[in-house]
């Protein structure tokens, strides 16, 4: 009788520390695997800078959460699914990482959170476009935290339309995110009764857009959009400056355009082009004060990438702090269940399917005599607010959402 | 109003245009490698990484040093073809007689060194130049309009291949240039500095290559990683006009650039394809290129 009762009291004595140790932070240290293109095409808008607000996050939480150490270690993601997804497997298998920031690249995005999923640690996605990351390829393992094309359509597309550009033109980059954006401003442009006359589908990447502009320039539509990121983006506006596409009472729209690339055209070559945006560095004293640390420490005025990876960074580490575990689902039900305000996010929540949706803005580009300095490039020209930005829910494929 | 397979003449007439503007800027960059392959049996990988940095020169010369369009035209291709005498003394001669494989490997390798360290300075999302003011604007052609840059380019570009044939194939220079090539110890042996002339070929080389990123950097985005994306695209052309010819560059240059353009007005989804597709054929059929001699 005592040996049996010795036998149950250690069994429930063992059963209860096993499950104290799961309440607890797993090697009692909290690591961060940070991916991202560090070298090529999508570099500037994440990258080395990236890491650098992903520190600036572990600095001022104190680099600690709850006793336990915060680590970082980064890896180049050189664009391609594969190499992310040896790396992620070598992270979670090997080197105990708990959380994947960064995430740029949508294809990539689309393969870690796969891997992610399969060893059940969590992903946040700072970086990705395509709006199927929280859709089609939703995973109960990651959040998309920044923006995707839903807003970038709905944003700038409903704008331009209801300011009577009604046909359309659309060039679109001969890839998987081209072709989501070009449906996402299709619907958009028809449902507040404009017309797409044409879409150009471009070989990615294009040097030289003369002939798609001049294609353009013959359709006769009110509106040409770019459906299209980086340098070709950059290089078709160059181009239709040069070949006086405007002046011709013709509108641009660049769907996809970040603040990296507003710097690189500068004020005279992009001045009055509407785009859609998740953050800006000049909206008000909390983001400047941010912004000035950042350029401080990088040399340049951060993305909304960059904040996006700022801000996710310590509502992570607070998730943790909050429960004092690390494990996925338990910080990701935490994220979900804490709204966010903060110097990125204003009326953010994430939702089930992983979706961080908060307002968006549509900025307008300066002109030369409104630009104060080399950064000084948008003025927020509306709020779009967190529920009608992004796509409902009610609308979603996600079977976390659907149930099926 | 006329039209060929749909599309009103026109609208094929500007896209004509741009076809040969674009396929000047394929012969100026594909000339410089036919010079090299032709002359030095070297197969310059570097050639998109001098391309970029005529490029880079003009934008960062003019940022720190306000130094002009114009004066930019000359001297970024002479830093350039300096940097290339150096790599040819001080790397490219040490594997002279190796395979040519040798020669590609080294000079993709210097070319991925220099691409890495732009980009750790200068990032990837380009750096802004503007147009000298003489070149804004442009003029109505009844089918389009044409800036007058692309005008600009089309002749220089013109000029400069012409000039490059001439003195090659036409001149006292040019001979013992072709004749150091093929027989260098007889050539020493008539008192010809064989060793400097192989320097200065590959120098010239890679300055064409960079004059041409001078005449880019006003209108395409002037970044690190602009020459690697036309690098594959001038091996081809080369490829298609034959290894080494040098008339056959510069022709096949600008047929590729109109091919290119039409391909752009009938199914634009091919038209990075379409110059390989071209390459394929003429492999198959005439394996020593267009132009080539048969081997």
């Amino acid at each position: 009788m005592t040996i049996m009762k010795k036998l149950l009291t250690s069994a429930i004595a063992s059963t209860l520390m096993v499950a104290g140790a799961q309440a607890e932070i797993s090697n009692n240290t909290v690591k961060i695997g940070y991916l991202a293109d560090m070298s090529g095409t999508y570099r500037d808008l994440a990258g080395p800078n990236g890491l650098a607000a992903l520190e600036m996050a572990v600095a001022d939480f104190g680099g600690k959460v709850k006793g336990a150490k915060i680590e970082v270690v980064s890896s180049d993601d050189r664009n391609s699914p594969d190499v992310s997804s040896s790396t992620v497997r070598r992270w979670v298998e090997n080197e105990d990482v708990d959380m994947v920031a960064g995430l740029v690249a949508s294809s990539v995005s689309i393969a870690v959170s796969d891997i992610l999923e399969e060893k059940g640690k969590l992903g946040i996605v700072s970086g990705s476009a395509a709006s199927s990351i929280t859709n089609e390829h939703c995973t109960p393992n990651h959040i998309h935290y920044v923006y995707d094309t839903y807003p970038l359509a709905n944003g700038t597309a409903s704008a331009i339309v209801k300011e009577g550009g009604k046909s359309w033109f659309i060039l679109t980059a001969d890839y998987a995110f081209g072709h989501s954006l070009e449906a996402d401003v299709t619907k958009v442009v028809e449902e507040n009764g404009g017309k797409v006359v044409q879409t150009l589908r471009h070989p990615f990447p294009t040097p030289d857009f003369s002939s798609f502009i001049l294609q353009a320039q013959g359709s006769g539509a009110d509106v040409v959009a770019l459906a299209n990121a980086g340098a070709d983006t950059t290089n078709a506006i160059n181009t239709a400056g040069e070949f006086g596409l405007t002046q011709s009472g013709q509108t641009l729209a660049a769907l996809l355009l970040f603040l990296t690339d507003v710097h690189a055209l500068g004020v005279d070559a992009a001045q009055g082009i509407q785009l859609t945006t998740g953050w800006y560095w000049d909206m008000n004293d909390e983001t400047r004060a941010w912004s000035d640390r950042f350029l401080e420490k990088t040399g340049v005025r951060p993305t909304m990438v960059h904040a996006g990876i700022y801000s996710s960074t310590i509502q992570y580490l607070k998730a943790i702090e909050a429960t004092d575990s690390d494990e996925a689902q338990t910080v990701r039900k935490q994220m979900m269940d804490t709204p966010i305000n903060d110097m990125f996010a204003t009326n953010g929540r994430i939702r089930e399917d992983g979706r961080m949706v908060h307002d968006m803005y549509l900025a307008q580009v300066k002109t030369p005599a409104e630009s104060k300095d080399e950064w000084d490039l948008y003025k927020i020209v509306r709020t779009i607010p967190a529920e009608e930005a992004f796509r409902p829910l009610s609308e979603s494929k996600c079977p976390l959402v659907t149930g099926n | 109003m006329s039209e060929i397979l749909g599309v009103p003449v026109t609208v094929l007439s500007g896209q004509l245009l741009l076809g040969v503007i674009n396929g000047a800027f394929y012969a100026l960059l594909s000339l410089g490698l036919a010079v090299i392959f032709g002359l030095l049996k070297i197969i310059n990988f570097a050639h998109g990484a001098m391309y970029m940095l005529g490029a880079m020169a003009t934008v960062v010369l003019f940022d720190n040093l306000g130094v002009n369009y114009w004066v930019a035209l000359f001297v970024a291709p002479i830093m350039v073809g300096a940097l290339g005498v150096l790599i040819e003394y001080f790397l490219l001669r040490r594997i002279g007689g190796q395979d040519h494989i040798y020669s590609l490997l080294l000079t993709f390798g210097v070319a991925l060194m220099i691409q890495g360290i732009l980009t750790n300075i200068y990032g990837v999302s380009g750096l802004r130049y503007s147009m000298p003011d003489v070149f804004k604007g442009g003029m109505n052609l009844g089918f389009m309009f044409l800036p007058y840059y692309r005008a600009w380019v089309i002749v220089m570009a013109l000029l400069v291949c012409f000039g490059t044939w001439f003195m090659i194939e036409k001149t006292k220079l040019g001979s013992y240039l072709r004749a150091g090539t093929e027989d260098a110890q007889l050539m020493q042996g008539f008192g010809i500095n064989v060793p400097l002339l192989i320097s200065l070929t590959y120098g010239f080389g890679v300055m064409l290559a960079a004059f041409a990123g001078v005449l880019a950097a006003p209108i395409y985005s002037v970044t690190p990683v602009m020459g690697s994306h036309i690098l594959i695209v001038v091996f081809a052309v080369v490829v298609i006009g034959g290894m080494g010819s040098i008339s056959g560059a510069i022709i096949t240059g600008i047929l590729m650039g109109i091919i290119e353009g039409l391909t752009k007005t009938f199914y634009p989804q091919a038209s990075s394809a379409v110059i390989f597709l071209v390459m394929v054929i003429v492999l198959l059929i005439r394996p020593s290129g267009l132009f080539g001699k048969e081997a």
